[in-house]
């Protein structure tokens, strides 16, 4: 098997700061007493995000020619930016696996339809991958850097690279978000692939995470982002664990927390889970998909759950084993050839 | 860290060629590649105009080594890439870190919509290895897997810009150290999904495209693949290569006017133009030739135009859009065009804007018509803008 190695030249000792949030998942992640009270939970094999009411954050004309992934992507980044009370971030970045799916279905299935004739131009407008990035520019009247990245399970990993090397620049703060929607036809799709059975506990997730990143920590910043690391290959091996903490600077103390991307049931977990598991004996870990479900850009949630643990210096009261104070989180990431490492730390 | 960014090698498949030598060739004696459609299968648009390249997906398989069943748009992005490479002189074997930052607009459309004839009609049929590949990223990846890059692979989106945001990607990660080679660019295929979107925002010329001539009609939609091998000073030194060119300047801004128009002051193109130029440390002057986006479109044209006349208002310097040979490739535009920028530099020479006729009457400058040689092209801006406001542009300098 062809194994590809994504060791990308490391950005050491660096340190950037979350400064706020805005996610909106399948779980209370708009409203924090909800989260930390609730778990939400689903018996289907997908999981949609709860939906904000839109009013609050669009003029109502505009909301209704809005498909559903832009109104996700509008309502977390302006909930972000509020957040922050910053009114226009130095840049804008957004990653996304499959882009903007209900508008390009729209489009093919008119054009397949009506064999070419009559066609609209909305939904091939609204189709574009850059239209969540492009539309919350518009409605900022943001003119400063805009880029999306698409790139599967490394999408956001790659953004927030991208995102750290413009804070290196100069250029902050850095508004980046991390984008995928469930509809009727990916999810007809991928169940054809076999991706959501039963008893792996793997259902079909959708969210919109965004983050405001600066280099400067400002009075009340969430958490540190300290390494993104993202690897393209079969497996990981304890080394690459080893050899991250190393480079990070954690050889003396684990992290408190490993969030990873495994499925929910022992008997579907596998050799990257057990990896892990030897990496980080005695660690509390939780599987952080149960909780957005499945989608290449999930670690966007993860990202967020981890900040807001850090911050809130507390467990929500359905998740149990973690020891406070809590300094170091450690993500891991993994969809098919795509693994990533994060390391989040509380200052 | 602050590391240059050589260009050590390019690669190129469009209408008016399937490498680089031929490009040059065809832009040297006005040969455009716009004409009747002959891979495309569209039931109601065949009259429409387009810039193919002139390979069916068997021979694009056959030359690359790919297979004919995967998007078009990947096979495009191998045979371009690949020349890319051998032009560079880098092989499998090179230690340094190389990573490929690809970009495209719509992944493997072209099998999807294979697949959603009988899917529409019912979600259990249509061929699962039609949609393996939807994804933009995967179109990149099997790229990749197959040029055996391994350090760091990417997918850039952002509509007629992708590949201009793709090739600063890869400059910005030489500069900060993160990699030694960039191999970035975009490709595209045409699409039905594509053409029909274009057609329903009437912007499509039903002749061959005239971009900056007062009578422009739109644009004509063209497919295609450009790369360039971006290089650190340490990489151009294990290839054994003396660059190109680089590049000294990039910059993306938002126009944020409209989700597909640009505002009629140009306010995206300017602070593009404008910041490309802060950042390479250049004045108006100093540009020798600018390669405009150009689409032909009655808005993207004025919009441009606004902006260049502002920006350049001590001073024109020569210009021109070459979409007229290649008709717009969309996701590839800004790697396309990258490419022939740097060709002006390497060659000395001005590529016409074919078919203009009449100037347009709002501006004063008048884009070069005939080619141009022996001149002495120190710095060129290429511009490319797009849906979404999303504008960017580079300056590539002589090395």
């Amino acid at each position: 098997m062809f194994i590809a190695y994504f060791f990308c030249g490391l950005i050491k000792n660096m340190k950037d700061y979350i400064i706020s949030t805005g996610n909106i998942s399948p779980q209370h992640s708009m409203d924090v007493d909800a989260f930390f009270n609730s778990r939400n939970e689903t018996s289907n094999n997908f999981f949609n995000a709860l939906e904000p009411d839109y009013a609050a954050f669009v003029d109502s004309k505009m909301i209704r020619r809005m498909s559903r992934i832009v109104k996700m992507g509008v309502a977390a980044s302006t909930t972000c930016l509020r957040n922050a009370g910053v009114e226009i971030p130095a840049a804008i970045l957004t990653a996304t696996a499959y882009g903007c799916l209900e508008d390009s279905a729209t489009f093919l299935r008119k054009m397949i339809e009506f064999d070419e004739q009559m066609l609209s131009p909305t939904a091939f407008i609204q189709s574009t991958h850059n239209t969540v990035g492009a539309q919350i520019a518009l409605l900022l009247k943001c003119h400063h850097y805009n880029n999306t990245i698409v790139h599967r399970a490394f999408s956001f990993e790659n953004a927030l690279t991208e995102s750290r090397l413009l804070l290196e620049e100069g250029i902050s703060p850095v508004l980046v978000g991390a984008i995928d929607e469930i509809t009727y036809d990916r999810h007809a799709i991928l169940s054809r692939f076999g991706l959501y059975k039963r008893d792996s506990g793997n259902i079909a997730g959708e969210g919109a995470a965004f983050f405001l990143l600066s280099k400067q920590p400002g009075n009340n910043y969430q958490a540190v982002l300290k390494a993104v690391q993202s690897f393209y290959k079969a497996d990981i091996v304890q080394e690459d664990i080893s050899k991250f903490l190393t480079t990070h600077e954690m050889d003396a103390e684990l992290p408190g927390l490993i969030l990873h991307s495994e499925t929910v049931y022992d008997k579907t977990k596998g050799k990257n889970y057990r990896v892990l598991k030897n990496a980080f004996p005695g660690i509390p870990e939780f599987a952080f998909k149960s909780l957005c479900g499945d989608f290449p850009t999930s670690s966007g949630f993860a990202l967020w759950f981890a900040s807001l643990l850090l911050k809130e210096q507390k467990a929500p009261v359905w998740m149990h084993g973690i020891k406070f104070p809590l300094k170091n989180i450690f993500i891991y990431q993994q969809d098919g050839l795509h693994h990533s490492f994060y390391l989040i730390s509380s200052d | 860290m602050n590391v240059p960014s050589f260009v050590a090698g390019m690669g190129i498949v469009s209408a008016i060629g399937s490498d680089l030598r031929t490009n040059l060739d065809s832009l040297c004696e006005k040969r455009a590649g716009i004409g009747t459609m002959h891979w495309l299968s569209s039931a109601r648009h065949r009259a429409l105009p387009v810039g193919e390249v002139k390979l069916s997906n068997a021979e694009l398989a056959a030359i690359t080594g790919l297979s004919a069943r995967v998007p078009r748009t990947a096979l495009l992005s191998c045979m371009a890439a690949k020349e890319t490479l051998i032009n560079a002189g880098w092989e499998k074997e090179n230690t340094l870190r190389t990573g490929f930052i690809s970009a495209n607009t719509v992944g493997g459309m072209d099998k999807t919509e294979n697949f959603f004839k009988l899917f529409s009609k019912n979600t259990a049929a249509g061929k699962l290895a039609d949609v393996v590949h939807h994804e933009c990223g995967s179109v990149t990846e099997l790229v990749a897997d197959f040029l055996g890059i391994q350090h760091f692979v990417s997918t850039v989106s952002t509509a007629c810009s992708s590949s201009a945001n793709s090739i600063f990607t890869g400059a910005r990660m030489i500069r900060a150290g993160m990699l030694d080679y960039a191999l970035v660019g975009g490709a595209d295929a045409l699409t039905k999904f594509t053409l029909n979107g274009f057609n329903t925002l009437m912007i499509l010329d039903k002749e061959l495209c005239k971009p900056f001539d007062e009578n422009r009609q739109g644009l004509n939609l063209g497919e295609g693949a450009a790369y360039l091998l971006l290089s650190s000073e340490k990489g151009l030194k294990q290839l054994h290569k003396n660059p190109v060119a680089c590049i000294t300047g990039y910059a993306n801004a938002n126009d944020a006017f409209h989700q597909t128009a640009s505002s009629p002051e140009g306010t995206g193109s300017f602070l593009a133009m404008k910041g490309a130029m802060d950042k390479a440390g250049l004045q108006a002057k100093d540009i020798d030739y600018i390669n405009l986006h150009g689409t032909g479109t009655q808005n993207n044209d004025i919009a441009e135009g606004t902006a260049i006349n502002i920006l350049f208002d001590s001073g024109f310097p020569k210009m021109s859009s070459t979409k007229a040979y290649t008709g717009h490739t969309l996701g590839a535009s800004g790697a396309v065009e990258a490419v022939f920028s740097v060709l002006t530099i390497q060659h000395g020479i001005i590529f016409p804007n074919l078919r203009l006729e009449t100037p347009m009457k709002e501006f004063s400058f008048r884009p070069v018509t005939e080619l141009l040689r022996n001149q002495r092209i120190q710095n060129v801006l290429s511009n490319s803008f797009g849906f979404g406001g999303n504008c960017s542009s580079l300056i590539f300098s002589a090395a």
